[in-house]
């Protein structure tokens, strides 16, 4: 199967991760279309960084099949690899190599063509220009954020894996990089996957949340059909409903 | 150009210069690259000089000495030029940047490689001048079975560095002593500074399962004879074949164990 234009960029299937004793992703499944943003909400333990991990190949399910853009990853993950991209806090970038260093070397790791223009583009865009030649170990917390996306986005990936992407970023700069993502989005088409706990966020970007709690999918909707099943104003109190087990969510067993 | 060939090359080269501007930046770590060469070439060079004035026979192997320095200095530069590489990598706790990148494992081991070769030669070349004006030892007299020579042994010192490598991957940073202990835990065995028939005949065996040994055995049959050791260069081509051969195995093992418990975003304790 290759991608096309109306077929889901990432199809997960009953994905199942064991540690051990503990099962930390059990029969989780989903779908994401070309041109949406995807929540995975949930707790610290929910199973969110552990079902990234699986989407970018990292780590093997024990059970379960994932196919990104068309790409089964277990069998042909390089060709998926290369239309993919991730940014995470808990993973860095060369702090000695200056920011236009760093995005040389992951412009040759994924093959992106017109490099030194698509650099520019990109400092242009993220508001990176002042700190293009500095080493980037010397940035304040906002400014790597901004790097990391940037390197994220460096081959104008068709699937985009962010993991709380504006968690160190002031309100006005995070909410400048929501309005980047959407554009992004709207422009090319992209799938993107969002683990957050900025529920304003999530409710201002997602057209779907999974809600997953102890390694399971609890529920599924767009922020606003979960809003309304739960009987709450927003989305950060049907948060607290699932995780807590309270309201809506402990008549439904969730 | 985008073939598949091209795009290899481009990911092989995206590493090497991620390391190339590392050393642009860092003057600590390019003095570092010279800075053991060239004292073990100067201790031993000395050591050397002092045998030469005091001994008959050690006037002849003078030359023996100063060849084993710098030849095992080739090993264990390359060895640790590959390790150290990869260990930049866990350090700048880069390493899931670098696996979610289209970068295949072999790709990673050439840049590695390639990163290797850089790094031995800049740490190599000064000493090989130094022992040519210090003790008038050029190395090249050996003739041009020194190629052989330097080939077999940084083939040694990659597969040592990849069994290593798999165990930093393995074991995270726990690991990393090995990329500086290892070599130098073998050095007794490979005959580096006396022939095997030295050691212990039990011993020998083993000391014969190491390339370098080999290598070694056949640097002083070209230093004190002349000669070219042919057997010596096609018994560490083989092993080397075979150290090569387990260390990849182990490499894809271990790379296949971090892939189902997840050590690939947590390397760096």
């Amino acid at each position: 199967m290759r991608d096309t234009a109306d077929a889901p960029a990432i199809v997960a299937e009953g994905l199942v991760k064991r540690y051990g004793p503990v099962t930390a992703v059990d029969q989780v499944g989903f779908d994401a279309r070309p041109g949406t943003v995807l929540g995975l909400l949930g707790g610290n333990g929910a199973g969110k960084t552990t079902t990234i991990a699986m989407l970018l190949g990292l780590l093997i399910p024990d059970g379960g099949r994932i196919t990104v853009l068309g790409h089964d990853m277990a069998t042909n993950r390089f060709a998926a690899l290369s239309r993919m991209n991730f940014s995470s806090p808990y993973v860095a970038l060369p702090h000695r190599l200056s920011v236009r260093e760093n995005l040389t070397v992951y412009g040759h790791l994924y093959g992106v063509g017109g490099l030194r223009k698509r650099i520019a583009q990109l400092a242009e865009e993220l508001d990176l220009g002042r700190f293009l030649d500095r080493p980037a170990g010397e940035l304040s917390a906002g400014q790597k954020t901004r790097v990391a996306l940037a390197k994220a986005l460096i081959n104008t990936p068709a699937v985009l894996l962010l993991d709380e992407p504006t968690a160190s970023l002031d309100p006005d700069t995070a909410d400048t990089v929501r309005g980047w993502l959407e554009r992004y989005r709207d422009s090319t088409g992209a799938t993107i996957v969002l683990a957050s706990h900025n529920m304003a966020e999530v409710e201002r970007l997602c057209s779907d949340v999974v809600m997953l709690k102890a390694g399971r999918v609890v529920d599924r909707g767009s922020p606003a059909a979960l809003i309304d099943r739960y009987g709450r104003e927003d989305l950060e109190q049907v948060f607290l409903d699932i995780a807590r087990g309270t309201g809506v969510a402990a008549e439904a067993g969730r | 150009m985008s073939g598949p060939v091209a795009l290899s090359g481009r990911r092989v080269w995206g590493l090497v210069y991620r390391h190339l501007a590392l050393y642009r930046r860092s003057w600590p770590r390019l003095l570092e690259l010279a800075y053991w060469p060239i004292l073990q070439m100067t201790i031993w060079g000395f050591v050397s000089e002092f045998m030469v004035r005091s001994s008959g026979w050690a006037a002849a192997a003078s030359g023996v000495l100063i060849g084993a320095v710098l030849l095992w200095e080739v090993c264990l530069r390359s060895q640790m030029g590959f390790a150290i590489s990869f260990l930049e990598e866990v350090w700048s706790r880069n390493l899931g940047n670098l696996f979610v990148s289209p970068i295949r494992p072999w790709e990673l081991v050439a840049g590695l490689v390639t990163m290797s070769v850089l790094r031995m030669t800049a740490g190599i070349v000064p000493a090989i001048l130094l022992a040519w004006a210090l003790y008038a030892f050029a190395i090249t007299d050996m003739g041009f079975v020194l190629i052989a020579f330097f080939a077999l042994l940084m083939a040694m010192g990659w597969a040592v560095a990849l069994a290593v490598t798999a165990m930093v991957l393995r074991h995270g940073a726990g690991a990393e002593a090995l990329a500086w202990s290892v070599l130098f835990g073998l050095a007794p065995l490979s005959a580096v500074f006396y022939p095997v028939s030295i050691l212990p005949s039990w011993l020998q065996p083993v000391a014969l399962a190491i390339p370098a040994t080999h290598v070694f055995e056949g640097m002083r049959a070209a230093l004190l004879e002349g000669s070219v050791a042919t057997g010596h260069l096609a018994a560490a081509a083989v092993l080397n074949v075979v150290w090569l051969g387990l260390a990849a195995w182990l490499f894809a093992w271990v790379f296949r164990i971090a892939r189902q418990k997840g050590l690939l975003l947590n390397v760096g304790e």
